[in-house]
């Protein structure tokens, strides 16, 4: 079973057991508009909660994605880079962008929920 | 009956609107536009590096040439078509003095290294257009040499960098308000400064009291626009300057708007330490699709040492060029001396209209934009109250509900017969629509560009938003597909590779 | 006043639509006491004529380099321009047409900048070039800053031989960032050693051919040390010209190939407006500083032209840019774009063939002279003499007699004594058998 949390930098981590994937949600899809680009980060790198990990890139915007928790890259969603529009259509199945394996499950508890999330999102609508 | 619209042609064109390949594909090897001598018979002495590949480029003849770029200009709109109205990038008139002038042979035919004897005249014409400079804004010094307005930018940031290194004491951080323009945090990273931003008051000016809360002995510099990017004066500048020096900073005035205030106000009158001045908005040197700009800085007495070389300078002989040995300046941005052909450009003009004709266009511009504001604020809606100075804002909160964008708004203008005014900028209110008419604007086209901005008005107010989602109609293109072109980049031709014969 | 279209009644009634008395009112803003009163002290307006009387007497105490027998270069370059690309350029829709961010009424500037791409990245030999920069020198220095951005390395080799303008403008853009720059002696008698001075700290290593002193250089030996160690190969050209004759340096190997468009389309304008070429391999695309064209399809499948990748722009990342600029060099690179249009690839390898005949020529009289040495085994319309004597003092001799002999090498290395003897001589196809009788003459005569 997976918990799905959400960040303030509007980005989902979907975790099953201590891998965590990582995308961004609806809202900063609808924000961005068509996506063009993305730079995903490389397999086996060591990241920091926070750290800057990616950049998603559309016409007008760009927009860099950070680790939602700290972790090791295990896997990059390659097929982004020949379809970005994946990113539009699918946000939470196809438009995922990496996968880490998480090393301090606490920091998950600086994350929002499903609820809290939808709320940050009424806010700023 | 033949319809106008559904008319289809065999050729592609469309009567006066005649389509056209590009080069590449009009190519006859062997074949060329120029008629040259024989070369003379030698031996090579390339030392074994003879290009023997292909270059690939295309073969035409001079009529095929012409008609191609005629054919190419006739897709276009020009001021010398029709109002521009795109706030900060004052797009008046271009006179057409000023292209003879910078064609003399005098001018045109000077080679950059030649002996300083020999350009005595281009020295002085320099020298004559940096002491015009300095009297209108009130200023020390003067560099030349930036190619652009965010060339000078740079400049002006690296003097001031320059200045502090000197006095041992680098800092960290430039103040940039919420409005700016991209260039200038980008600018300030170059120079190895982190920006901080200063938030605007309820009246589109910088917050003062914010303002000096994020002064303190870490801060390098603050960067304003004057007037600023929502056309508005900065009422409060003397007291930004005042807390800025007090505080050991410098104040770095982005001139992009100056037309507002030339012969009207000095900015060294208002504590500004450098700024910049675009030749190619304020001084009319032709916008040429994108460029070439100039872009030179005035400094405070404080930031003059920093400059950058060559300077113009007298000597015992007469002018000459500095081009080494000064130990303060922070060094050279670009090769050889700086933008000559606009500098000729930007004297003419500044020549043909003197003192009273600049300090009458500066009225004109500021009248022209209030009158466009006073004619649309009942329909538009305006973020700041007025008066605006050379430009006006408004933003899309009068579309709200109507499914009808800034950007569907500009295309529609596009049919009327005007170009859009500029969108989207400054980021500070929501769907900004900046319109700057310039004094080059008649009565009369204003009149047409405010009955067209209403007409538009009221057909999206009424809630006709198909109508702008379609727009351009009447445009050579219809709108062009932003995302394929980033989606898959295509960034020059390529030759086709031949097909196998089946 | 002529580019004014209000009359006093317009204003009069505009003033009154706005519902102020008068314009300083629009003008409320201005701290007190800063409003100037009138008009500065300075010249009233004036009329055509007089404007051109004016300048006309300031252009006429120039000597334009066509009065004289001309041999300057070091990185500008007197060419023939044809009457069409002047007329061209000055047409309405090109001269007064802005940056073309609505592309519906642009494609006329977005089409022509797709083709000068082409042509950049064809003369260069490279995959994709960018719609142009300010110059030469401004490119070479964003070259470096791409490379730094690329490799994530911080320290830049510049080769001996590139123009100093290129090498201050370089060190200007990298002295406040975490970045070195390692410039070798200048040495026109030896080929220097590049390659044992890139290490994985090199971001990049960057040479010009033909360099100052007119020298050519195979780059293939030190692309493949470049890239054995991870560092980019950054190639300069100062005479787009001689890739008319010389092979291109991305059949070399180079990563980024930056210089100077001058010569194609543009006068010498006593240095400037010029253009600044950029091109580079695909996959640097991204990191490409400047504007860049791309091909997509408007709303009934019509093949048309944008701006695109601008999200790399100083208008959207913001202090994130590939760089701060804002602006490329709109009508020059048109002219460049007509003029190498004009010329075709005969066209222009046989310019390039007669540049380089005419400069051939001119060395093996030159080394006839007494007094003067031909430095230079290779070369294409540019090389170095090394004379009996300081060589400004020989050219300032030569000046009153109508010659203007070339650039002293001391005027860009005014610090390096050993220099001082040599004189970079340049020819071009627009160099009469008189100019050059001239030179040989006024040089035997003051040797």
């Amino acid at each position: 079973m997976s918990a799905i949390y959400y960040t303030e930098e509007h980005e989902w981590l979907a975790v099953e057991g201590d891998i965590g994937t990582c995308g961004i949600t609806e809202f900063a899809q609808e924000q961005l508009g068509d996506i063009v680009y993305v730079e995903l980060p490389e397999v086996g790198r060591a990241v920091a909660q926070n750290d800057e990990i990616a950049v998603v890139e559309s016409v007008k915007a760009a927009s860099e994605l950070y680790a939602p928790v700290s972790g090791e890259v295990t896997e990059s969603n390659d097929g982004l880079a020949d379809d970005p529009a994946k990113v539009n259509a699918d946000t939470m199945g196809a438009g995922w962008f990496f996968k880490l394996k998480i090393s301090d499950p606490s920091e998950l508890e600086n994350l929002m929920d499903g609820a809290a999330y939808a709320a940050l999102v009424a806010g700023q609508g | 009956m033949t319809d106008r619209n559904s008319f289809q042609t065999s050729s592609g064109h469309r009567g006066l609107d005649l389509a056209e390949p590009l080069i590449f594909e009009l190519d006859s090897p062997g074949r060329s536009g120029v008629d040259l001598p024989d070369p003379p018979d030698v031996v090579n002495r390339l030392g074994g590096l003879e290009r023997n590949a292909d270059i690939g480029l295309p073969g035409l003849s001079e009529p095929q040439v012409v008609r191609h770029f005629v054919r190419l200009s006739r897709n276009n709109f020009a001021i010398d078509a029709g109002l521009y109205p795109l706030g900060s990038c004052t797009m008046k008139h271009n006179p057409r003095l000023n292209e003879k002038l910078a064609r003399l042979p005098g001018f045109a035919d000077l080679h950059p290294m030649q002996p300083m004897e020999t350009i005595q005249g281009a020295l002085e014409l320099i020298d004559s257009l940096a002491d015009w400079l300095l009297t209108l804004t009130g200023m020390s010094a003067i560099a030349m040499s930036p190619a652009a307005g965010a060339h000078g930018e740079l400049c002006g940031l690296m003097c001031i960098r320059a200045a502090l290194e000197a006095r041992g004491d680098a800092r960290e951080v430039v103040l940039v308000p919420e409005s700016a323009h991209g260039t200038n945090p980008a600018t300030a990273a170059i120079c190895g400064y982190r920006v901080e931003q200063i938030p605007a008051d309820v009246r589109g000016r910088v917050d003062l009291a914010a303002l000096k809360e994020k002064l303190g002995p870490h801060v390098a510099a603050i960067m304003l626009t004057n007037p600023n990017t929502c056309g508005l004066f900065e009422n409060q500048i003397m007291e930004i300057a005042q807390a800025v020096h007090e505080a050991g900073a410098f104040f770095y005035c982005d001139g992009a708007n100056f037309n507002a205030i030339v012969g009207k106000v000095r900015p060294g009158d208002l504590g500004i330490d450098c700024m910049h001045l675009n030749l190619h908005k304020t001084f009319s040197t032709p916008h040429g699709g994108g460029g070439p700009g100039s872009g030179p800085v005035v400094l405070a007495e404080a930031l003059a040492p920093f400059a950058p070389l060559p300077k113009v300078v007298r000597g015992v002989d007469g002018l000459e060029l500095l081009e080494h040995g000064v130990e303060e300046s922070f060094g050279r941005l670009k090769g050889f001396h700086g933008q000559m052909g606009m500098f000729v450009r930007a004297l003419a003009f500044i020549l043909s209209h003197g003192a009273d004709g600049l300090r009458q266009a500066s009225e004109d511009a500021v009248l022209n934009a209030n009158y466009i504001l006073a004619r649309l604020q009942d329909i538009f809606s305006l973020p700041y109250p007025g008066p605006c100075m050379h430009e006006v804002l408004f933003d899309d909160g009068f579309l709200n509900d109507t499914g009808v964008s800034t950007l569907d708004f500009a295309k529609a203008m596009i049919d009327e017969g005007f170009h859009p005014m500029t969108m989207y900028f400054p980021l500070v209110v929501s769907g900004a629509m900046l319109i700057e008419p310039t004094e080059s604007e008649s009565r009369d086209s204003l009149d047409q560009f405010i009955a067209s901005m209403r007409h538009l008005a009221e057909r999206a107010v009424a809630g006709d938003h198909d109508f702008f989602a379609g727009a351009p109609y009447l445009a050579p293109y219809g709108r062009l597909d932003e995302t394929q072109a980033a989606r898959k980049t295509v960034l020059r031709w390529f030759p086709e590779v031949q097909e196998a014969a089946e | 006043m002529r580019y004014l279209p209000h009359t006093p009644v317009d204003r009069q009634a505009m003033l009154a639509a706005i519902g102020v008395k008068d314009i300083d009112a629009l003008f409320m803003d201005v701290p007190e006491g800063r409003l100037l009163p009138g008009a500065m002290d300075l010249p009233h307006h004036a009329g055509e004529m007089s404007v051109e009387r004016s300048l006309a007497a300031l252009a006429g105490r120039n000597v334009p380099a066509g009065a004289a027998a001309s041999f300057l270069g070091a990185g500008a370059y007197r060419h023939h321009v044809p009457a069409a690309v002047d007329h061209l350029i000055q047409r309405s829709e090109f001269l007064t047409a802005y940056t073309p961010y609505q592309p519906e009424v642009s494609q006329g500037t977005l089409h022509y900048l797709f083709e000068f791409q082409t042509q950049v990245a064809m003369l260069t030999g490279m995959d994709v070039a960018n719609a142009s920069m300010y110059d030469g020198a401004s490119a070479c220095a964003e070259a470096v800053l791409m490379a730094h951005r690329v490799t994530k390395r911080k320290k830049a080799v510049l080769c001996g031989g590139l123009h100093p303008h290129y090498r201050d403008a370089t060190q200007t853009v990298t002295q406040f960032i975490d970045f070195q720059i390692d410039t070798r002696p200048a040495n026109p008698d030896a080929l220097e050693d590049l390659a044992n001075l890139i290490d994985e700290q090199t971001a990049c290593v960057v040479v010009q051919t033909p360099d100052l002193f007119g020298r050519l250089h195979d780059l293939r030996a030190l692309a493949d040390t470049a890239h054995d160690k991870g560092a980019l190969l950054i190639a300069v050209v100062t005479e787009v010209v001689s890739l008319g004759a010389v092979t291109s340096p991305g059949e070399m190997g180079a990563d980024i190939v930056v210089g100077e468009g001058q010569s194609l389309g543009n006068a010498l304008n006593f240095g400037g407006p010029y253009l600044g070429l950029f091109a580079t391999r695909q996959k640097y695309v991204r990191q490409m500083p400047g504007r860049l064209c791309g091909q997509t399809v408007d709303t009934s499948g019509r093949r048309g032209y944008v701006l695109t990748l601008s999200t790399r722009e100083q208008h959207i990342r913001r202090e994130k840019a590939t760089s701060n600029i804002c602006t490329n060099s709109g009508l020059c690179t048109l002219a460049f774009c007509v003029h190498l249009a004009l010329l075709g690839e005969a066209g222009l390898r046989q310019l390039a063939r007669i540049n380089h005949g005419k400069a051939v020529r001119l060395a093996d009289q030159l080394a006839t002279v007494n007094g003067i040495e031909v430095v230079n085994q290779a070369f294409f319309n540019e090389f170095t003499l090394r004379l009996s004597r300081p060589a400004a003092a020989v050219v300032s001799e030569l000046v009153g007699k109508g010659i203007m002999a070339g650039v002293p090498v001391s005027r860009l290395h005014p610090d390096a004594p050993d220099l001082a003897n040599l004189l970079l001589v340049a020819t071009t196809e627009t160099n009469t058998d008189e100019d050059v009788d001239a030179l040989i003459n006024g040089l035997q005569d003051v040797l």
